[in-house]
Parts: structure tokens; sequence; C-alpha cells
């Protein structure tokens, strides 16, 4: 047995904010964004935080695995939506992880995934390490421009794996290229110039030399070099400095999803993974109050590809969004005017979500040992007519079930964060159905008979309370995995 | 089968207050309004009403809860108050109530009433509201209109229907009911509108617009009730008596069992079937000379000419442009105005509508009274959504027909 990468995925949001509408509308006060105006960065819809994104980056590296082997779940952000409720406990239950698994939340630098990463690859039991950001930016700062919203995860553990680890090397110092408090909402962030100099500069390229040295690998045997960095010209510049082909290094994705912070490693991994050949040697470099370096050499088993979407295909299930002012609402970045209908009391009794959390968050339905009927949620009685057994129902998942639009609508009346609200009755192929909000779906998609998919979001944002619950929505199934 | 309502129980007087946005007036004065009316057509005094039933739906935004509200605006002397809360069937609801009273012998003489004060939230629509601690957690943030709305989409699957023709059906009801509508002084809209007005409005809900959705309304109405013999001994005649009342509430099989196709109302295709035959109907349309249905938006009026076996399956639209159900068709349905125009003060709305058919009967209608008195009429409600819902249907009539 070995140990090393058994399997890989990522999530990056549909949505794709052109940095020309960035930059128009923030020109007057920055011109130097123009520069910068290139491209598109991946933005969340109103519905999607770090959590929703980690349990789709955790399903598409979950494709055609068995859940049951992981054992232990990390989970790295800088955005993490709760500071005291373990972000990795939500992503587990919806996952339906068992509950005797180990999980932990990694946090506080942009090196967060890098680290959980070489932790986990230390041996032990199979870990799921996540990782996903959304970074706060304020309007027409240079991190708006430079940050994308996205998600990656690898499976990590004994067994076939597709990438082995050969080699890393670790540095802690406190170098405070930027930092946020707990009472801050948006960075401080020190000259770039200085950053690189300073800090990219003498740190990376000794590090990599020592996670090389270890891995016996010259820096001229290295395929793909993920170094994610905004700052121009950097990773060019560590590479040379380290003695990396400058083939080697790899797009950084700025110009189809932006930089996704503490998951851009794991992103860059996995981009790297989908790209590989066996034999090939991947280096990954994680930086932030130090840097680590992980260098990973590519198995044979990396031509069984998995059939999920990951960083390609998720680049590629894509919808232009040019709508800048929205960009701002979805993220409270301005107060804009949502009406008396938004006013409606959210609060979610904990003890109520507590005892249906297998139903809402690992959407669990119920199985009739009787009549066969599958229905959600799982109730008392069997909701077919002419069975109606009691206490007949084992528990059944409707996450991963393939449904039709029965009916639908886009309401403009019902307060919606991005109006029309389109919902409507969801019909599972195998039986089941229940009436529920679409996400990613335009009004002018909306047909009976459309196939849909199940994807984590956000239900309701309690704003009086600071809480926010989730649940399941239904999505268009074109460009899921397969 | 048991025995059933029919010509068990007479109206004895009935009221009904001017719908619409009543800013000046609270629900207390509203239903004072109600009663009034009621109790001088009714010819007695409060003291001899044995026991009321107070029928309103979101007590939340005004009254409060339990029948206290109604014995105080009322001044009713201690008697039996019972408040019933059934979705938009509530002031249906009331009814039951009071007229199984008098059958069971429990009451001579029963009050019913129904009241809603809406316009008290400081937006259109209806208020906003929470569905249950579970539903919360789950269920999309449906409006009314979004909830019906999705009607079209799944009729518009079922029977082929071209969207323009069944857009062209529900703007034949609206415009119908906005010209009954001008023509009774009670109603809440009173302007004519024509096909166009309905087509080139604003959407609020794919596929309907605003001129798709009934009125949200303040208002109340209410009905006495006693049996046909102490109505005679009060001097009544010519007595409009109760034929039938069903109830018939979805117990999640539409929500959660893949049977049911999202373009009819099964609950009303029940009630309607069992209240036929409480009522000894056995062809409808040829039987039923008046109806007052839950138009709370016109796809809702037009499935339900189905559903309540008056029109053939997938018919509906051809019946509604061959103008059956117009004020000078075959069946009029909405001859006051509806839901749509008359207005929709929930917990009132049912009672409203066997108000409309106890006038008519009489030829009290004014000028909307149709010209060969209805002997039969038909009332219906719909509460909650179209995928798990209450309805109530009232057939009332006159007495032995």
């Amino acid at each position: 047995m070995t140990t090393g990468i058994l399997a890989y995925g990522a999530y990056i949001p549909r949505l794709r904010l052109q940095r020309k509408a960035i930059a128009e509308a923030n020109g007057w006060l920055n011109p130097a964004l123009k520069g910068l105006a290139r491209g598109e960065r991946a933005i969340c819809n109103w519905d999607e935080d770090p959590v929703t994104m980690a349990v789709e980056a955790a399903r598409d590296a979950l494709v055609g695995r068995d859940r049951g082997g992981v054992r232990d779940l990390r989970f790295a952000s800088t955005t993490f939506p709760f500071l005291d409720r373990l972000n990795a406990g939500v992503v587990a239950e919806a996952l339906r992880l068992s509950e005797e698994i180990a999980a932990s939340d990694v946090g506080a630098t942009q090196r967060a995934a890098t680290s959980a990463l070489a932790s986990a690859l230390k041996g032990g039991a199979e870990t799921l390490v996540v990782a996903a950001e959304k970074r706060e930016a304020r309007a027409a700062s240079p991190l708006e421009m430079a940050s994308g919203d996205g998600a990656a995860a690898v499976v990590i553990g004994d067994g076939e794996p597709l990438a082995v680890l050969k080699g890393s090397a670790t540095r802690t110092v406190d170098f405070v290229d930027h930092y946020r408090t707990a009472d801050s909402v948006y960075d401080y962030q020190w000259e770039e110039r200085w950053i690189r100099d300073a800090g990219y500069m003498p740190t990376v390229p000794p590090l990599i030399g020592r996670c090389l040295a270890e891995a016996g690998v010259a820096a001229g045997d290295v395929t793909h070099f993920c170094m994610p960095a905004t700052l121009p010209r950097v990773a060019g510049m560590v590479a040379k400095a380290a003695g990396i082909a400058e083939g080697a290094v790899r797009d950084n994705l700025a110009a189809v999803c932006g930089d996704t912070g503490a998951a851009h490693p794991l992103v860059m991994l996995v981009a790297a993974l989908e790209d590989a050949a066996p034999g090939d040697r991947i280096l990954v470099v994680g930086f932030g109050q130090g840097a680590d370096a992980l260098l990973f050499e590519v198995t044979p088993a990396i031509v069984k590809r998995p059939g999920n979407l990951g960083v390609k295909g998720h680049l590629a299930r894509r919808r232009e969004e040019t709508g800048y002012a929205k960009f701002l609402a979805f993220n409270d970045t301005v107060e804009i005017e949502r009406g008396m209908r938004a006013e409606a009391d959210k609060l979610t009794p904990l003890s109520a979500m507590w005892r249906n959390r297998e139903a809402v968050t690992g959407f669990v339905g119920g199985h009739c040992r009787q009549c066969g009927t599958l229905q959600f949620p799982r109730s008392r009685v069997c909701v077919n007519p002419n069975c109606n057994a009691v206490d007949s129902q084992d528990p059944h998942p409707f996450a991963e079930k393939r449904a039709r639009i029965n009916s639908y609508t886009a309401d403009r009346l019902t307060y919606s964060p991005d109006p029309p609200a389109c919902y409507g009755m969801i019909q599972f192929d195998d039986g089941g159905r229940w009436m529920m909000d679409f996400t990613d779906i335009d009004a002018d998609e909306l047909a009976v008979g459309q196939p849909m998919r199940m994807m984590f979001r956000i239900k309701d944002i309690d704003a009086q309370r600071g809480f926010r619950r989730y649940f399941w929505k239904a999505a268009p199934a074109t460009g899921s995995a397969a | 089968m048991p025995q059933g309502i029919r010509d068990k129980v007479a109206i004895l007087g009935m009221g009904c207050s001017k719908f619409g946005e009543r800013w000046d007036m609270d629900a207390e004065d509203l239903m004072v309004e109600a009663y009034t009316e009621a109790l001088g057509d009714a010819g007695i005094e409060t003291r001899q009403i044995d026991a009321a039933w107070l029928g309103t739906a979101i007590e939340e935004q005004h009254v409060g809860k339990s029948g206290v509200p109604l014995a105080v605006a009322l001044r009713l002397p201690y008697i039996p108050v019972t408040r019933v809360e059934n979705y938009c069937a509530s002031g249906t609801e009331a009814f039951r109530g009071a007229v199984y009273a008098v059958a069971s012998g429990a009451a001579d003489i029963a009050l019913a009433l129904g009241v809603e004060k809406l316009k008290d939230t400081g937006y259109g629509g209806l208020p906003q509201r929470g569905r249950g601690t579970l539903n919360n957690m789950t269920w999309p943030n449906l409006s009314a209109p979004g909830s019906f709305a999705q009607l079209a989409a799944a009729y518009r699957a079922k029977h082929g229907s071209a969207p323009e023709d069944l857009k062209r059906a529900m703007a034949h009801i609206s415009v119908k009911s906005h010209d009954n509508g001008s023509r009774n002084p009670k109603a809440h809209l009173r302007n004519r509108i024509t096909i166009d007005t309905v087509l080139n409005a604003p959407t609020v809900a794919e596929p309907l617009g605003l001129y798709d959705c009934c009125g949200v309304s303040d208002g109340a109405a209410c009905a006495i009730v006693t049996t046909p013999d102490i109505a005679r001994g009060l001097g009544k005649r010519d007595l409009i008596s109760v034929k039938a009342l069903q109830l018939s509430v979805s117990n999640g099989q539409e929500a959660q069992h893949n049977a049911w196709d999202g373009s009819y109302f099964a609950t009303t295709r029940i009630a309607s079937t069992r209240a036929y035959q409480e009522a000894g109907i056995d062809r409808p349309r040829e039987q039923v000379n008046l109806m007052e249905v839950h138009d709370c938006f016109s796809v809702t009026e037009l499935v339900t000419m189905e559903d309540l076996h008056i029109s053939p399956e997938g018919r509906a639209i051809n019946d509604v442009l061959d103008g059956f159900f117009d004020a000078d068709g075959t069946v009029p349905c909405q001859i006051d105005g509806g839901l749509k125009c008359f207005g929709h003060p929930i917990g009132a709305s049912g009672l409203r509508m066997i108000y409309e058919m106890y006038l008519q009967m009489q030829g009290k209608a004014g000028e909307r009274q149709r010209k060969e008195l209805p002997r039969i009429g038909l009332t219906h409600n719909l509460g909650g959504f179209p995928h798990q819902n209450v309805c109530s249907i009232s057939i009332i009539g006159h007495h032995g027909a």
C-alpha cells in the first residue's frame, strides 16, 4: 500500500464577473484598474459560500468513490462563514460522511491548504482535504480584481494513488504582507514590490531547493510548477531563481477564474493533475507567513480519469456576468433597498435543525420497505395511498439523484437576493419529489422535463442574528459529472 | 355515504362589507358593517344567536387569536364563539361550523362571520409569513402567485396548449371579472380593462402578470343560519338553503408522490364530486346555474372549471373563450367580480361568495342581477398551494330544488 493522492476534484462557481465591468465602474477613482481589466473572475452566486463550495468540490472528488472510506476531513479557508461552529462539520453532514470521522477547520493563512495537505500526507487515516475561499474585498481594490471564488479537494490515503509525495519543505516566519483581524471585514495590505522582493523571493526558491533535495529530484525535472501568486511575474521569477524550466510554470488561472486565496494551491494542483501524465512531477507552493512546498510524482494510475468535472469542467460551466452592481449587492458591499418583504424573520430554531439535520443538511428522505416508494422527507406514514404503512421507511439519500422539473415559475413578487426567484416541483427519476428552489438557472431556461441535479446552497440568511441555514437546490444537470 | 346536509339548514340573513383598501377601518369596524346588514336582513336580534364562528386566516396581521375579537366587536352575550382557520377556506369553514351546529340541533340560530384586514402591511400583495419550522428550512420562499403560476407550465405540458392560447384565455377571465366588478358597488376594483391591458402588464410570477392576480383587500362577510322551520316561523318565504358542504385537504400526495402532474387540483376534483353527490347533482354542467370560484389567479379559475367537472379535461380554454362563463353566458362564473375584483379579504371570501348566491337567487343583485334567477349555485375556495392545499365547496340553492 502506498500513501498518496487517491482522488481530486474542484468547484468553481458558474458566474464569471467580467473585470472590464469592475474597471468601468471604478476607473474614475483608480485609473490603474483599467490595466488589470482583462479576463474574468469567478464569483459566488448569492447562495454560495466557502462551505457550499467545499461540499461541491468534495462531491466532485468523491465521484465514484465509497464515502465510507473517509476517516478525516480537513477544511482549509480564511473565509469560513462561522468562527465558532465547525465548518467542516457542515461539510461532513452534507456529504453524509460517517459521524465517526475526525474533522477540523484549518485557517488563518493563505497556505492553510498546503499545510493541511502536508499534514494529511504524513500518513494515517484516509483524509479528505478540501479548501474553499471567498475573499471579501473593498470596491475598487486590486484584491477585488485579482480574487476569484473557488474550491478544490483531494483524497489522501493508502491504496492506488494517482500521485505520491516525493518531498516537502516548510518555513514559518511572521511575514505580514496583509492581514485581517476578527474585527475587520477587509484585508490591509503592504506594498506589492516589498512583498515580492522581501517575501516571495528570499523565501520560496530556497524552500523549493530543500524540497527538491529531500526528493532527490533536479529542478529541471519539475514538469508542473503550481505557484499561486497574483503579483505580476512572481511565479516566473521564483521558477528562474529555483532553476525550474519556464515551460513548467503553470497558468495561475488569473484570466479565467482569479486567485482563489487559500484554496488556490489546491485548485492549481487539481488543474495540474487533470493535465498530468505518468511520471510527471508536480511542485506545489503555498505562501503565507512562510511557505510550504510539496513535490508529487504522478503514477500510471492517473490515466484512469474519474469522470468528474474538476477545474476544467467547472470552468466550462460558465455564465458571463457583466453586472458589477449585482456583485456588490451579493456581497453586501453596498446597502441596497431590498424591500419590506426582505424583513421576514429567518430565525432557525437550532433544536429543530438538529432534529432534522439528516433531511435538511443531508437531503435524506425515506424508502418504504413495504411498497418501495421513495419520498422526501422521510415520514412516519408512507405517502403511497395504496400503502400508508407506519414506520416502514429506511433512510434514502436524494442529493446524488437525477431529477426533472415538473412545474416551475420565475417569481418577481417574493423576496430573493437575485430576482426572479426560480423554483418549482422537482421530480426524481427514481421516485420522490419536492417543491424546491432552483439555482444557477436563468428564467428563460426553465422548461417542464428539464434535467436537474442537486446542489448544496445557502437557503436563507438570518441577518438579524448572523446565522445562515443551508439546504439543497436544483440546478440544470448540464455540465454535471458523468 | 352519510346522508349529508342537503336542505337541513336555511340562510336567514346575510351581510357583506364593502371590500377594498379600507384605510379608515379596523377589522372590528368591518365585522360590524357586515353583521349589521345580516342582522337586519335576518330580522332578529343578537340575543337570538346561539353560537358563532369566526373565520380569519392571517389573524396576526389584525385581530389576533381566538373567538374573542368577534364576541367583543359584536358584544355577543357570552355564547360559544369559535375561531377557525384553514387557509383561504376559512370563511367557508366558519359557515360549515354554523351550518353543522344548526343541523345537529345544538343551535337554533348560528352566526358565521369572516373577516380579514390585510392592508396594514406596508406593501402590496399578501403578508409575508412563515410556513412552519421544518417547512421554512426546505420550502422555497414561494409567494401565492409563484405557486399558482406553476399550474400554467404543467397544464401546457400536459395538454400541449400553446402558451399564447392559454395566456389569451387567462386574459379573457380577468377582463370578464373586471366587467362584472364594474357593476358591483361593493367591489374593490371597478375599472373595466381590455385583453391588451392584461397581456401588456408587468410580470409578477411567470407567466402571471399583474392583471392575472386578484386584489388583496380588507373586508368582512357574514351569514346567519337556522332550520327551515324556524326560518318560516320568522316569516321567511322562498328559502335559500344549503345543499352541500365539502372539504378536501391535501395529505402530502401531490407534494411527495409522483402520481400528480401539477396541472390540476386533486382536492377540488374530490371535493366537488362529493358535493354533487351530497346535493343530488349528476350533470353539473347543466344543473349548476351560477359559480363563484377561487380565482386568486386567472389560471386557477381556468383549471378549476375542469376540476369542478364543468368543462371536460383539456377544454377549459375553449369554454372560457366561447364566453360560457361570462355574465351573459351559460354558467356565469364570478358575476360579482370574484376574488379578482370584488377582492380577497381571505377569511371573508367564502362567505362573500355565498352572499352573492343568496342575492342572485332572490333577485337582489342590482345592476349585475342575472335575468333568470339561478336555482343552484356553487362556491369554491382554495387555500395554500396547488401542491398542498385545502379546498372547500358549498352548494346553495332554493329550498327543495
